[in-house]
């Protein structure tokens, strides 16, 4: 209206610069959780579409494809032959094309997205014929299977999320963006999320149902690229604050997320056990440049759990580094929570009995195809991850392989007893908050302790893999990665405005 | 003035935030479907690089021949040059026709994103000099930079609007500051860029005489001199080399090409569907009388077949009659800005115009209601009313855009993006509106036009202060999401392959109503404003 007169009043009041950053979090953030997470889930669901639009891994190269091929031999494996048989090598199922190796939840994934597709395109997941089918159609399907997964998974197990562990407080709202941001789109991870939600709001039974879908759903998730780990060595070492630190695990979480939207959903993390696996071969290839990424990373960590104690809320750290880790790292955490809230109730036999249950049911239901006889069920376990990518393979986990530099593991332990000293090493690392949960069960605790047995798991274990992203990589996602970077810069802003009211 | 600056650089950081941003999710959206727009403007870079001058209106190699006026022409000139760089093969006219690699995409697509860069500017100086409230800025810059609509018609269907209306944001910012001449000149130049924008110029005649040369005898007949004389310069400039080459009539012949039909191959949300159905509506009811009523030869899309009507019971429809309509529709708006031409209401009568021209003009194409929402988003923060009245029509006018991407690869992309535009438009008017007593305090201007008039359609919620739209409005996109789940749904579903054209005409139809109401709201609120 009056322009005039606002022209003076500009002169006259220049208002709202010096708390301009308050006010864009106001406007975005100003309708409550549920409108922030609506703008959020919008906004991160349109960058997966338009990332979609892009090319995939292994398009257009045979004779095995790539990741993309593998999801969707599953979906034609799944829909065309009798569960029984998913697993097992026969005349229908040649398992060294892209096998079933995930658990069984996975299978039932595909199940359902090969049904999907089996509608819309039913060439494109037909038996035998449809091997390297690459049509716009099909890759639309595959996308689409993709982001309803995150939709209809994920995303509710944010929101559940969010709503118990910030909705109490009253600086719920202002963190509450943070908490979205943390936007992997893997069901596993959506799936611990909830069981940790569940966790928190003490549905003891749920979060037990929840947690076991997700140990079923895959043993491991990608956890981090040493393209990331390039990324955080400008960060260790310009001594910024802690803040930044955990915006920029999160940026790593995005890159891996997009990276996941890329190679549809969760075939991400064979891609590292092949990564891993090639490396082997090699051992040169475990070089310099690699270890030093290590140290990096590592450095990155202790940076991370020192600046952590130093730090208030250091709670949301802990929910950044969650996700990149396996759901089963988490289980040691879950399970002495879990336990130790049972012994303070009434009925402590009782309770665990009934925890017990829920694990055991909830397994027994998601492997009942495979229980008729011992025979499947350890078919169906011998192509499960851990097991055939061996557990013990000769690759050198973070803790290890950073200190290499200065004690030759290799050449003082044998394989067999560098196995049996990792195994204590993990253990020893996450016992002490194992036990304080028996002891002392807390909300925060449980947190605590969820951190710290990922992290165990990460620094100590064996089988950690760490792939290295290859030129290709860098190019194929660096425009997604700027996009990217640029947003999360964004989000920074708003973090640091709302963390500072 | 240490101040001042420091205003200045914050704004330009935050602006660059935000268009930032936007760059980023047109970059993603580069493989993305684009029309034959697209080979329009390749076709064009082609003509403009491989021919000389004399024969840019002349050339017949493809169909897409060059219809926007020389300064485009000229700019797809200075563009070929880096395409040449990039790819000869883009501007090579026989050998690139449906060029289609990844160069000649990567090209074109970066230069859209490029040109936005004169929007950006628009919006800088519009955001510097009038939006002092931090929140009315980034209001701004919500609804222009990061417009749902100015991304599905530039950075997927592809066209240089963005560009194109940065000019025109350009002109309304210097007419708002009270620099006349310079605004004029902006809109002279905009005009020889492309000349649908032509809707606006009796808006800008009038305003310009009566605000600019209006001033004494003697001052008037020397302002209208400087006036036409740099108007005359810049239409000098672009059409001098086709004076001298004695190719107007040609040119003119291109831009005008009235064997267009009234409607474009997709109707228009405009007041001719309303028209049309009339006409199919009565002829249907005759029949059913017993009355012999013929069916038409020609198409209402395919143009002027001679003399034959498209109608069979209402009076044919001339471009001659499309061009009265719209000034007539314009007319209380050029009486008001003669009455009392006011800077602040610039941007309300240019939008007006364009929607009397998207409503009431010839061949019209979707893509033009950008041309009226755009500049509407300068008021739309003004009062309540206009916040309500502008969040229905950028949503319809972008659900309006909808068919121009049909493939089934870009329905989400255009679903999230129009639900994104509301979520963000939904919170930033709600935060504009609900602490009004810092509002208050900061804009009283503000109060007066509260005042003034309710939104009729909607409940009156204004006394609460709070952003809402009303049952009606609320009513209505709930419409909406039928009308698209019908389309996109229930209609293949349920009756396969039969009517293909009902869901687009549902779409054309439900969306002219919004339009329609939004002029009529216009028209009122220009006339009861002082």
């Amino acid at each position: 209206m009056e322009k005039k007169e606002r022209k003076k009043v500009q002169i006259l009041k220049l208002e709202t610069e010096s708390n301009n950053l308050d006010d864009i979090s106001c406007l975005f953030f100003q309708k409550g959780i549920m409108g922030s997470f609506l703008l959020i889930s919008i906004f991160s669901l349109l960058l997966r579409v338009a990332v979609s639009l892009h090319s995939y891994s292994g398009a257009g190269s045979p004779p095995k494809f790539g990741d993309f091929e593998a999801q969707r031999h599953w979906m034609e494996i799944t829909t065309n032959l009798p569960i029984k048989d998913w697993y097992f090598n026969t005349t229908n199922n040649d398992l060294s094309y892209w096998g079933l190796d995930y658990p069984p939840l996975t299978a039932y994934q595909s199940y359902f997205h090969g049904l999907f597709l089996k509608y819309f395109d039913p060439n494109s997941v037909s038996l035998f014929t449809s091997r390297g089918y690459e049509t716009c159609f099909g890759k639309l399907l595959m996308r689409w299977t993709v982001l309803s997964s995150d939709l209809l998974i994920f995303f509710p197990a944010v929101l559940y999320f969010v709503l118990v562990y910030y909705g109490g407080t009253r600086s719920g709202l202002n963190k509450s963006d943070v908490a979205w941001h943390i936007a992997y789109n893997c069901i596993s991870l959506g799936l611990t999320l909830g069981a940790v939600a569940a966790v928190l709001s003490q549905k003891d039974l749920l979060a037990c149902v929840l947690f076991c879908l997700s140990l079923n759903h895959k043993q491991e998730i990608g956890s981090r690229s040493s393209f990331e780990g390039v990324l955080k060595t400008s960060d260790v070492c310009s001594v910024i604050p802690y803040v930044l630190l955990t915006e920029n695990l999160r940026a790593g979480n995005l890159l891996s997320q997009i990276r996941l939207d890329e190679d549809c959903d969760n075939v991400f993390s064979r891609k590292f056990a092949e990564g891993a696996r090639l490396r082997v071969l090699s051992e040169s290839e475990i070089d310099l440049r690699s270890s030093f990424e290590e140290v990096v990373n590592m450095m990155h960590y202790q940076c991370l759990t020192t600046l952590i104690k130093g730090w208030k809320n250091n709670d949301l750290a802990m929910v950044t580094t969650l996700a990149q880790q396996m759901s089963a790292y988490y289980a040691p955490a879950f399970f002495s929570h879990l336990f130790g809230s049972c012994l303070r109730r009434k009925n402590p036999l009782l309770e665990v009995f009934k925890l017990g249950l829920a694990v055991v049911g909830t397994f027994a239901i998601v492997w009942w195809p495979y229980l008729h006889s011992r025979d499947a069920i350890f078919g169906v376990l011998s192509r499960l991850a851990p097991f055939e990518r061996g557990i013990y393979e000769d690759y050198v986990a973070n803790f290890w392989c950073s200190t290499s530099v200065l004690i030759k593991w290799k050449r003082l332990f044998t394989t067999h007893s560098l196995r049996f000293l990792s195994l204590v090493a993990t253990i020893l690392a996450f016992l002490p908050s194992m036990i304080q949960q028996v002891l002392a069960p807390s909300s925060k605790g449980f947190l605590y302790g969820l951190l710290n047995s990922s992290f165990a798991f990460y620094l100590f274990s064996f089988q950690v893999h760490s792939a290295a992203a290859s030129a290709r990589n860098l190019v194929d996602y660096g425009i997604a990665w700027c996009v990217l970077y640029v947003s999360n810069a964004f989000c920074i802003v708003l973090y640091v405005s709302s963390s500072v009211s | 003035m240490e101040d001042h600056r420091k205003t200045k650089k914050t704004i330009t950081l935050n602006l660059l935030w935000f268009f930032g941003i936007s760059t980023c999710v047109k970059l993603l959206l580069i493989p993305s479907y684009h029309s034959t727009d697209f080979e329009v403007h390749r076709n064009w870079l082609a003509i403009t690089h491989s021919l000389p001058l004399s024969q840019w209106y002349i050339d017949k190699t493809s169909a897409w021949t060059l219809d926007y006026p020389p300064f485009f022409a000229y700019f797809e000139y200075i563009l070929s040059f880096f395409a040449n760089l990039v790819d000869p093969q883009i501007v090579d006219l026989e050998k690139g026709l449906n060029y289609k690699a990844e160069s000649v995409v990567l090209f074109q697509r970066l230069s859209v994103i490029v040109c936005d860069l004169v929007l950006l500017y628009g919006v800088y100086r519009l955001s510097k000099n009038f939006f002092v409230g931090f929140k009315e800025r980034v209001l701004l810059w919500v609804l222009v930079v990061w417009s749902p609509g100015l991304v599905i018609v530039d950075h997927m269907h592809f066209q240089y609007n963005g560009f194109l209306l940065g000019l025109l944001m350009l002109s309304i910012s210097y007419l708002m500051e009270g620099r006349d001449l310079m605004g004029g000149t902006y809109f002279a130049v905009l005009l020889c860029f492309k000349h649908l924008f032509a809707v606006a110029a009796p808006v800008y005649f009038v305003y310009l005489l009566r605000h600019y040369c209006w001033k004494g005898f003697v001052k008037g007949i020397g302002r209208i001199s400087v006036l036409g004389a740099v108007v005359g310069a810049v239409f000098a400039a672009a059409y001098g080399p086709f004076v001298h080459h004695g190719q107007m009539q040609q040119v003119i012949r291109r831009m005008f090409p009235f064997g267009r039909g009234l409607c474009h191959a997709y109707w228009a949300p405009n007041f001719w569907v309303f028209y049309i159905l009339l006409d199919k509506g009565l002829a249907f009811l005759l029949r059913k009388l017993g009355l012999n009523i013929p069916v038409p030869a020609a198409s209402f899309t395919g143009g002027l077949v001679g003399d034959s009507s498209p109608f069979a019971i209402l009076p044919q429809v001339t471009p001659l009659t499309t061009f009265v309509m719209v000034l007539l529709a314009l007319s209380p708006c050029l009486i008001k800005a003669w009455k009392n031409p006011r800077p602040e209401s610039v941007a309300r009568w240019i939008a007006y115009a364009y929607t009397c021209g998207f409503l009431f003009g010839w061949h019209v194409h979707e893509k033009a209601s950008l041309h009226f929402v755009i500049p509407f988003a300068i008021v739309a923060g003004n009062s309540l009313e206009d916040a309500r009245h502008y969040f229905l029509l950028s949503i319809v006018s972008c659900y309006s855009l909808f068919p121009l991407l049909y493939e089934a690869q870009e329905y989400p992309i255009k679903v999230l993006l129009l639900l994104l535009h509301s979520v963000l438009m939904w919170h930033g008017f709600s935060a504009q509106f609900t602490k009004d007593a810092t509002a208050k305090a900061t804009v009283p201007a503000k109060k007066t036009s509260k005042q003034v008039g309710l939104k009729g359609s909607s409940g009156a919620t204004v006394e609460k202060g709070g952003f809402r739209i009303g049952w009606i409005g609320r009513c209505y996109l709930f419409g909406l999401m039928v009308v698209e789940i019908w389309g996109q749904f229930l209609h293949p579903y349920l009756l396969g392959d039969k009517l293909p054209f009902v869901p687009l005409l549902l779409i054309s139809t439900y969306c002219a109503l919004e339009i329609m109401y939004s002029w009529i709201w216009q028209l009122r609120q220009i006339m009861v404003s002082n």
